[in-house]
């Protein structure tokens, strides 16, 4: 078997032990719709899973690269000023201490029911560890390497551009892939607690009415959502690292 | 290039309260190689880096000061063990990094005449990964050349090389540094003996002059002066504590 035939075997696997979980728990449809029911009601209801899938896609791309730019601007900011690190670090970590679920009720109330507050959702999330794999990646440098620019007369700002960022690619690629994952998450959490639009939204109103096979379709859509995005970030991800390893 | 000058050193070096070397007179004669010698530990490369003006971990007391009377900062460029090539830039681009990073223009004329210099012309647009370990010694001497400073300072930057290639590199360096005011920390005898115009050996209570053979540098490797003045320089290195 080819590598590229492993997704596929796993994913009839997973489809495999579900038909089973069905069949040995004999659960009725509207506890555990089978998988072939889930395609069924998935396809049927297409374009309206396509819609919400549209909304939170861009909820979730406008988070990431949102949160991605905060947080990759912040560690060279942070990374640059020392004593502002000293200062702003321990507060970023306490920030990470407050579960950004509880937070998604009031950025509702701030900025309403529409995509803003899902995609503030998004960028709070991914913020913290974009910033923190970039700043470390930043701060890593051989010494050696920042000697012989000082000897040759750098000035911070062209160490910070030349060496600097370049060195620390690898590290924002690591911080990407978990935005990548993390994103999804954070858009869905603010469409619960407050929308009209969006997967989240339609996976909440599909239980809330039984439909549990539309609910299951719609989950699926999430989860495919967040592997394309993933895969698509790990390649660019994989760009970064090349690049300032080998390329 | 401005004209060489030579760098006196003089003082004593602490570290927290303990001190590292006391007494400490270091010249370096202009347009001359000093070669810097001594056990690990004992402050050869903290000499290097006072000059250079890096930081280091403890307190310097004393002067150091050119011959001119001028700042040796902005005259003087710097040599490692590691190559400190960027892997993500070209070995041309890696050349020019100190144009760069001043923010100038770079000149690549002259880089690439530089590259000539040291024998890489055909492999100028290779990104380090893919040169070995002694033609990455090169290109950092390449580097080191199109700063085209009067001071050049060298910490040991060719210990990590075969025995082979280690030769060719001293000859390349002793070639293209020539006229220029050299200081090399090595932990090797036969190396100090090959290139220095001058051996100074550190220790804790300060700079013994070493007696280097009659004939100018670089020696011949089988040069039987050479062969016997290393000889009993490793001898007092073994010696010395």
């Amino acid at each position: 078997m080819t590598r590229g035939w492993y997704p596929l075997g796993a994913g009839l696997l997973g489809l495999g032990l579900w038909q089973a979980v069905v069949w040995i728990t004999g659960a009725p449809h509207f506890i555990l719709p089978d998988p072939w029911r889930v395609a069924k009601v998935g396809f049927e209801n297409r374009a309206l899973i396509a819609e919400h899938t549209l909304i939170t896609a861009t909820e979730v791309a406008l988070g990431l690269l949102i949160g991605s730019l905060l947080g990759a601007l912040t560690a060279i900011q942070l990374a640059a000023s020392p004593r502002l690190a000293r200062l702003t670090l321990p507060m970023l970590v306490f920030t990470q201490a407050v579960p950004v679920f509880a937070l998604a009720p009031i950025l509702t109330v701030w900025l309403g029911y529409g995509m803003a507050s899902k995609i503030a959702m998004a960028v709070l999330i991914i913020y913290f560890p974009v910033t923190s794999a970039f700043h470390d990646g930043l701060t890593r440098v051989p010494p050696a390497l920042l000697d012989l620019a000082e000897t040759m007369g750098a000035s911070p700002s062209q160490i910070m551009r030349r060496i600097r960022i370049p060195h620390a690619l690898p590290s924002l690629a690591s911080g990407l892939k978990l935005a990548a994952v993390y994103a999804p998450i954070g858009a869905v959490i603010g469409e619960w607690v407050g929308s009209s639009k969006g997967l989240g939204y339609l996976m909440l109103l599909a239980n809330g009415r039984a439909k549990v096979d539309l609910m299951f379709a719609s989950l699926i859509a999430l989860a495919v959502l967040t592997v394309v995005l993933h895969k698509a970030v790990s390649l660019l991800a994989q760009r970064l690292t090349e690049f300032s390893r080998f390329a | 290039m401005s004209a060489p000058t030579s760098i006196a050193l003089r003082g004593s070096y602490r570290i927290a309260d303990e001190m590292l070397f006391d007494g400490v007179a270091l010249t370096m004669p202009a347009g001359e190689w000093s070669c810097l010698l001594g056990r690990s530990g004992v402050g050869k490369s903290t000499i290097l880096r006072l000059i250079l003006g890096l930081e280091t971990a403890g307190q310097f007391e004393g002067t150091i000061a050119a011959g001119d009377g001028k700042p040796i900062g902005g005259r003087a460029s710097y040599m490692a063990q590691s190559d400190l090539l960027l892997p993500w830039l070209s070995l041309r681009e890696n050349v020019v990094l100190g144009v760069r990073l001043r923010g100038e223009r770079p000149d690549f004329d002259k880089a690439d005449a530089m590259i000539a210099q040291v024998g890489l012309t055909d492999d100028h647009a290779k990104k380090p990964g893919a040169l070995s370990g002694g033609m990455r010694q090169r290109a950092a001497l390449a580097r080191t050349l199109m700063e085209d400073c009067p001071i050049v300072l060298l910490d040991e930057p060719f210990s990590a090389l075969d025995a082979g290639t280690r030769a060719d590199m001293q000859d390349l360096a002793a070639r293209v540094l020539a006229g220029r005011t050299v200081l090399l920390v090595t932990h090797d005898p036969a190396e100090a003996c090959r290139l220095g115009h001058h051996v100074n050996v550190l220790s804790a209570t300060g700079i013994a002059h070493w007696p280097v053979p009659e004939s100018a540098p670089i020696r011949g490797v089988d040069d039987p002066e050479l062969l016997h003045t290393q000889a009993s320089l490793l001898s007092h290195l073994r010696g010395a504590a």
